[in-house]
């Protein structure tokens, strides 16, 4: 009904020049733009709406202020002619001409407008919100009916807007909150997966169906699905676990079977930290367990590379062991190396006075994040591993 | 032990020849033509490859794009100091010469869009267009909603166009506050070290045997896995040394089979090129030029870093000295230190050294151009008149970067100062004047 409500606004915008306004809110992936769409798809089928409705459509990414918003609004216009050289006292002025020029011939009514605002948030970052103000100014006035729809994923947009702009919206919001449950869930992952009848190869395409069919009534993949609903339920989360799910069917192997969607779903939830951590030399491993030990006693206290390096000599005196027993030079490249990958992140302050090897880092990662990262670290030495696991854990 | 590369809408030998030119990668290539789809079919419109250096993410991407000549833009950000840039990058890959100069002076993402659009009603995309970014991590840095924007390029421009994006971080730290078009994540492990061992071996020199630099190779890896898995370097390192490694088969002494005596050959020289090229203290050509010369005159190699080149006057290195013991000494602690009669050293003065606080982990604190020519003049045995050439000498230690100024240069009466240098440099020093510095440190009491 949402899109009835929409479909409504905007046909009495088109035909009836009214003037209106209304925000599109939702989460990342709820479906937002694609409400727009088929709004404005049913509504070019009417004859009288495709005669008469201009559309103008802005996005917020795109166009970064407000004069190339400006810009934009006259080349989609196609006013650029018109215009010409002509040079503007305001915003206002500006807007005002534009519209006056769409005027039909009868010099009684100017043509309805459709303005799309896309990522709406951004515009309110303008200066001074004139883009928005103008427009709804516009909108509340009799000047010429437009329609303005904002589409946004902030829930809190309205406090982004200034109070003038603010007394000048209509208010109207039209929040799309996913509301599935659990089978509708698993329902819509059986229709996208499932081939439909007008499929060229029929003997296949039963096939195929069948083996979505046993995909969908397995154990574990029912409960890898649960895990996913729990975490998002948009739509766009679950079409990129199903297309890795797809991406592993090839020429070779022309069947889905339920492995492929636990195979996706471990991709999905990988966490990329620690498969960096399983790329690091055995140096590189030692001086960030270091930094776990220096940051349990000194309860995380940033600390520099001769704090770390010491701790780790302090570690090869005990086990006396001269396999490690690397150069002060050497350790420091490889603490540096940790540092381009984001690992440790220098402290905010003046880095430029300060030598290197003084420099006070923090660490970004979790102790529970390096335990796991050693389980997984392929051929780990034991005295090191035991070295982690050791009192101050 | 390479699976074959099959995939519709894609020429099979060609696929052979991608299989081939990529190694120990093939379930990345498989993954990636899976995604990519046929050619004319739409891909996601965004994917980030993420994995360490030198983990084949630009060498895969680049033999699949000239081997299957898929149309393609590759941009590295590096290079991209200006956005404008960019914009002409991908505008010259996909539509010629004469699409960069329809952009205005100093494009925006706007005219960017508007101009792709133009231009692609002229030419609509027949297959998926790509384009590569490298370097990736970078984007965060430049307009924040530059990133958004590329990740759904494929939305804004109406066209088959994909952006691949590959990076050394993860997606983690590039996520823009208020969320965005989530990309695909493929993530490129590392190499094993049995990969590394059958990639480094393909390099073989023609007149040597494969078993013989694979013995090569492994003995390589035995010295260096453990401190650096960067394929580049262990490439570089692997080309560097082997001339000396042939050194003895060459004279005759051995033959190619005698592993352990071509290891203990060998052992001792790689070591020090750890020391050495790895960290590019000598360079590559000083390098070599070493490897000629016989060992007696090779002696000790100068690294860049060593400072030892520095020959500086008497006085000044005293002044150094002081420097070192100003920055690393708490100033209560020289009345002890440099005193004749400095009386009873009550217990509470000397509070057991906490670690933590040891000021050769903190690094060197600065003091005041005061206290340094006091300690100057307790540690210099002669008498010295303050004259100005004692000053200028502090001066010149500031523009070596032996010493570094601290304060602002406003304030001329007292100038803050800190000591640069380290502890095996300044021992090196103390012992040309015969001073022994360690017994007036506070750490080493």
């Amino acid at each position: 009904e949402k899109e009835n409500k929409t479909i409504g606004l905007l046909r009495r915008t088109a035909i009836h020049g009214e003037s209106n306004s209304v925000l599109i809110v939702g989460p990342r992936g709820a479906g937002k733009t694609m409400l727009l769409q088929c709004v404005l798809r049913d509504l070019q089928k009417e004859e009288k709406v495709q005669k008469n409705l201009l559309q103008v459509h802005l996005s917020g990414l795109l166009q970064t202020d407000d004069r190339t918003a400006l810009k934009e609004i006259t080349r989609q216009l196609h006013l650029e002619n018109v215009v010409g050289d002509k040079v503007f006292g305001s915003f206002a002025e500006n807007l005002a001409f534009l519209l006056e020029a769409l005027k039909k011939g009868n010099r009684s009514s100017s043509c309805p407008v459709l303005f799309v605002l896309d990522e709406f948030d951004l515009f309110a970052h303008h200066k001074n919100q004139t883009l928005l103000y103008n427009l709804f100014d516009v909108s509340q006035s009799a000047q010429a009916p437009i329609a303005v729809v904002g589409v946004t994923c902030r829930l809190d947009v309205l406090e982004l807007l200034e109070k003038r702009v603010k007394s000048r919206f209509s208010h109207r919001q039209i929040h799309l909150l996913s509301s599935l449950n659990f089978t509708q869930y698993l329902e819509r992952v059986w229709t996208q997966l499932s081939l439909p009848d007008s499929f060229p190869d029929k003997k296949f395409a039963q096939e195929w169906n069948a083996g979505v069919k046993t995909l969908c009534e397995d154990k574990s993949v029912e409960e890898v699905l649960q895990r996913h609903f729990n975490s998002s339920k948009d739509f766009r989360s679950l079409h990129m676990l199903l297309m890795l799910c797809l991406s592993r069917v090839s020429v070779a192997k022309p069947t889905i079977k339920p492995a492929d969607l636990l195979e996706a779903s471990r991709m999905c939830f990988a966490d990329a930290t620690a498969n960096m951590l399983h790329g690091l030399s055995i140096l590189e491993l030692c001086l960030v367990i270091a930094i776990k030990h220096l940051n349990d006693v000194y309860e995380g206290e940033p600390f520099n590379l001769q704090m770390v390096h010491n701790e780790f000599k302090k570690f090869l005196h005990r086990k006396s062991n001269s396999m490690y027993n690397f150069e002060q030079p050497v350790v420091m490249k490889a603490f540096e190396h940790l540092q381009q990958l984001e690992l440790i992140r220098p402290v905010d302050g003046s880095s430029a006075k300060v030598q290197r090897e003084y420099q006070l880092m923090r660490l970004t990662l979790d102790h529970s994040q390096i335990m796991d990262a050693l389980q997984k670290y392929p051929q780990c030495p034991t005295d090191v591993k035991q070295w982690a696991m050791s009192a101050f854990g | 032990m390479t699976a074959l590369l099959q995939h519709p809408g894609y020429d099979e030998e060609r696929l052979k020849g991608v299989a081939e030119k990529l190694p120990c990668r093939e379930v990345q290539a498989e993954m990636l033509l899976s995604l990519m789809g046929q050619p004319h079919q739409y891909s996601y419109p965004s994917i980030l490859i993420y994995g360490h250096r030198a983990s084949g993410k630009s060498h895969v991407m680049h033999v699949l794009m000239k081997e299957l000549e898929l149309p393609h833009a590759t941009v590295s950000c590096v290079e991209c100091v200006s956005i404008a840039l960019l914009f002409e990058q991908v505008l010259l890959s996909f539509f010629g010469c004469d699409a960069p100069s329809l952009l205005p002076r100093s494009p925006s993402l706007s005219d960017f869009v508007r101009v792709y659009r133009q231009q692609c009603s002229q030419s609509p995309a027949k297959q998926t267009r790509y384009i590569v970014m490298e370097k990736a991590e970078l984007l965060r840095d430049t307009d924040a909603s530059l990133l958004s924007a590329l990740l759904r390029l494929q939305e804004l421009v109406g066209d088959n166009v994909t952006v691949i994006l590959l990076s050394e971080i993860a997606w983690d730290k590039f996520r823009p506050n208020t969320g965005c078009f989530e990309p695909l994540l493929l993530h490129f492990p590392d190499y094993s070290k049995s990969e590394l061992q059958q990639i480094l071996s393909q390099n073989v020199h023609s007149s040597y045997s494969a078993g013989f630099y694979s013995a090569y190779i492994n003995i390589l890896l035995g010295v260096f896995y453990s401190v650096c898995r960067d394929l580049r370097e262990l490439r570089h390192l692997a080309a560097l040394n082997f001339s000396k490694f042939c050194e003895p088969l060459a004279e005759g002494k051995v033959k190619e089979t005698d592993t352990h005596k071509l290891w203990k050959h060998i052992e001792p020289h790689l070591k020090k090129a750890m020391q050495t090229v790895y960290l590019r203290e000598v360079s590559s050509l000083q390098w070599e030029q070493m490897q000629q010369m016989e060992e007696e005159e090779a002696g000790a190699l100068r690294g860049l870093s060593a400072h030892t080149h520095v020959e500086l006057p008497y006085y000044s290195k005293f002044l150094l000295i002081a420097a070192y013991l100003a920055s690393y000494n708490p100033a209560r602690t020289d009345k002890r230190f440099f005193l004749k009669h400095h009386g009873k050293i009550r217990k509470t003065n000397f509070l057991k050294k906490n670690e933590k606080t040891s000021n050769h982990l903190l690094g060197p604190k600065p003091f005041p151009l005061d206290r340094l020519l006091a300690i100057f003049y307790s540690v210099v045995d002669s008498r010295v008149a303050p004259t100005a050439s004692i000053f200028s000498q502090i001066s010149s230690l500031v523009t070596l970067q032996l010493l570094a100024q601290v304060s602002h240069d406003d304030q001329l009466d007292a100038p803050k100062y800190k000591c640069a240098v380290s502890l095996d440099f300044i021992c090196a020093i103390s012992r040309t004047v015969n001073f022994d510095i360690v017994k007036y440190l506070y750490d080493f009491l």
